[in-house]
């Protein structure tokens, strides 16, 4: 169909057809996400006088941002939480992709172990890790003669945190590793077991960079979700936690700010940031694969 | 001779050595759903006991009880259940609609409105909490079901993923009906629909996961305790109940249990639909 030619009947039918089977989805992206968004992006320069009332501030919302401690810590937070969680969870998910990889009985049962904690609600699941890492009674510490306040001082907190965000998706990211693992051919493997290849220079030279891109994948996927983390740390450390300030994400600091003091103007300030954020590590992310990531397969 | 030997024994080492890794790291995974259990039945002062017991000494099923009065359980399944079908439903419908026509016809504008749903995606959902509640409560919709369904009437995911799964399909089975008489929309659902069933489980189990585990917008958007999820529900016990666990362990377990039923009976549905959905 050239432009300028007029549509077949048939052709216009199709259009027809294709506007009307698109139009709940799109009719509900605008309304539900694209204007939201812009709202946002707008509500952002604005101060909230209550009762949806906003009035127009300029960068005044953004100022105040930058000049807050608490703003800077929360930044600082999730980078941490990130910094802690990922390269340590993508490391342990390989090793178990790989593990799951080999010729073994009972893969199944062990991978549906592994998967797990992703069905259960992050919120129920905190629960239980509040119980162990307790202070007194927690069996962390008492099977380990320890007297760490693993969730209420603010020096360790965050590794609680972080322990949790880990055991969660460990089985996530291994399924997916393994998918990738998977797609390897056996005869890389058969021809450097012929040179005399020991197991480690095999899996530097051949694992390795076969599964780089997915690794690469997973670890975009892990970044991003890590950056918007949430739900576990709102559930181990209440509001009225004295180590709050010490472990909560910029989610957590939107939260407060949006819907517990009320201040929607600040609240979507801190989201824009959030969001300007991930753009900035997805960018060093793109620039970064070019060093590591093997896509001449 | 002696060196297909120790080959061999190297390799039966390599063996027990992934077994044990495995069983061990099994055992980290699985052992706070184990004690979960074990304390939601034992008494308080014997989940206090210093050392502690690991099986309960005295059975307290009463602890269940005292979760379900501390929480409105049937409230919370109900209204968890009704949130995670409808967003189900439409997600499926809206995204299985949309990603045929993307994938399959011709219309002005696919391009542009192809790019709405990429955008969608690549924003974080807590950039339009804000106006979304504030949509919910100008309409005088908070604490109700359809606020809880309400930012997942559409799903830019499904669709997009969707039309991975339509693109997969040749085209000459579309052509193939549409001659034999077929309009679009009876090709799209009598003939290609049908076909996506995998990526149908897929899409509908990934929606379902993360809708259950939800916390954010259903704390925000029903603050009435019999309005809200199981996910809400539970995060109002966190401050309070704090020597209290074995009734906190049988809540937790009660709002987990529903989905990890479901996955114990469609365990390789779970994990490959999940998997096919992050993994692309």
């Amino acid at each position: 169909m050239k432009k300028g030619t007029k549509l077949s009947v048939a052709a216009r039918r199709e259009e027809n057809w294709g506007w009307i089977m698109v139009a709940p989805t799109i009719i509900g992206l605008l309304v539900l996400n694209l204007w939201p968004f812009v709202q946002t992006l707008y509500t952002s320069f604005c101060e909230h006088l209550g009762f949806g009332h906003y009035k127009f501030i300029g960068v005044q919302n953004y100022v105040d941002m930058f000049q807050k401690p608490e703003f800077w810590k929360a930044t600082w937070n999730t980078i941490y939480f990130c910094i802690l969680t990922v390269p340590v969870g993508l490391f342990l998910s390989l090793l178990v992709a790989m593990l799951l990889n080999a010729k073994i009985k009972g893969k199944g049962i062990f991978r549906t172990i592994f998967f797990l904690p992703m069905v259960c609600a992050p919120a129920a699941v905190t629960m239980v890790w509040r119980w162990i890492f307790n202070a007194e009674y927690g069996i962390l510490n008492q099977m380990f003669g320890l007297h760490v306040n693993w969730v209420t001082d603010s020096k360790v907190v965050m590794i609680a945190c972080a322990v949790v965000a880990i055991w969660s998706n460990i089985g996530y990211d291994a399924v997916l590793l393994l998918a990738g693992l998977q797609n390897i051919s056996k005869s890389y493997y058969e021809a450097a077991n012929i040179d005399g290849a020991s197991k480690v220079t095999q899996f530097f030279q051949i694992t390795l960079p076969m599964v780089s891109p997915t690794l690469f994948v997973v670890m975009i996927m892990r970044l991003m979700a890590s950056i918007k983390v949430y739900d576990l740390i709102y559930m181990m450390v209440e509001e009225t936690n004295p180590a709050v300030t010490s472990v909560q994400s910029l989610m957590y600091l939107f939260y407060r700010e949006s819907f517990v003091a009320g201040s929607r103007g600040s609240g979507s300030a801190i989201v824009i940031w959030t969001v300007l954020l991930i753009g900035m590590i997805t960018v060093i992310q793109f620039i970064g694969q070019k060093k590591w990531v093997n896509y001449d397969v | 001779m002696k060196n297909s030997a120790s080959l061999e024994r190297s390799r039966k080492m390599t063996t027990i050595l992934t077994y044990v890794v495995l069983v061990l790291g099994a055992i980290i995974m699985i052992f706070p759903f184990v004690w979960m259990i074990l304390t939601s039945l034992k008494t308080v002062p014997e989940s206090m006991k210093v050392p502690p017991t690991f099986f309960p000494t005295a059975l307290m099923p009463g602890n269940f009880g005292d979760a379900m009065k501390s929480l409105p359980f049937l409230e919370l399944y109900l209204n968890t259940g009704l949130m995670v079908f409808f967003r189900v439903i439409c997600a499926v419908v809206f995204s299985s609609m949309a990603g045929y026509a993307f994938a399959k016809l011709n219309f002005r504008g696919k391009n542009l409105l192809f790019g709405i749903v990429l955008v969608q995606m690549s924003l974080p959902s807590q950039i339009f909490i804000i106006p979304q509640y504030q949509m919910v409560a100008k309409m005088g919709l908070a604490n109700t079901i359809f606020a809880l369904v309400f930012p997942g009437l559409v799903s830019a995911f499904g669709v997009f993923f969707l039309r991975q799964t339509y693109m997969g399909i040749p085209t000459e089975i579309g052509e193939a009906a549409y001659l034999d008489g077929c309009n679009q929309w009876q090709t799209f659902y009598k003939v290609m629909f049908p076909l996506t069933g995998t990526s149908v489980a897929a899409l509908t189990i990934f929606t379902a996961v993360f809708a259950y585990g939800d916390l954010m917008w259903p704390l925000v958007v029903n603050s009435d305790l019999k309005m809200m999820t199981l996910s809400s529900g539970l995060a109002t016990l966190r401050g309070q109940f704090t020597t209290n666990f074995p009734v906190l362990m049988a809540g937790s377990l009660l709002a987990m249990l529903p989905m990890v039923i479901l996955y114990l009976i469609f365990q390789r549905q779970f994990i490959e639909g999940i998997a096919s959905t992050g993994g692309k």
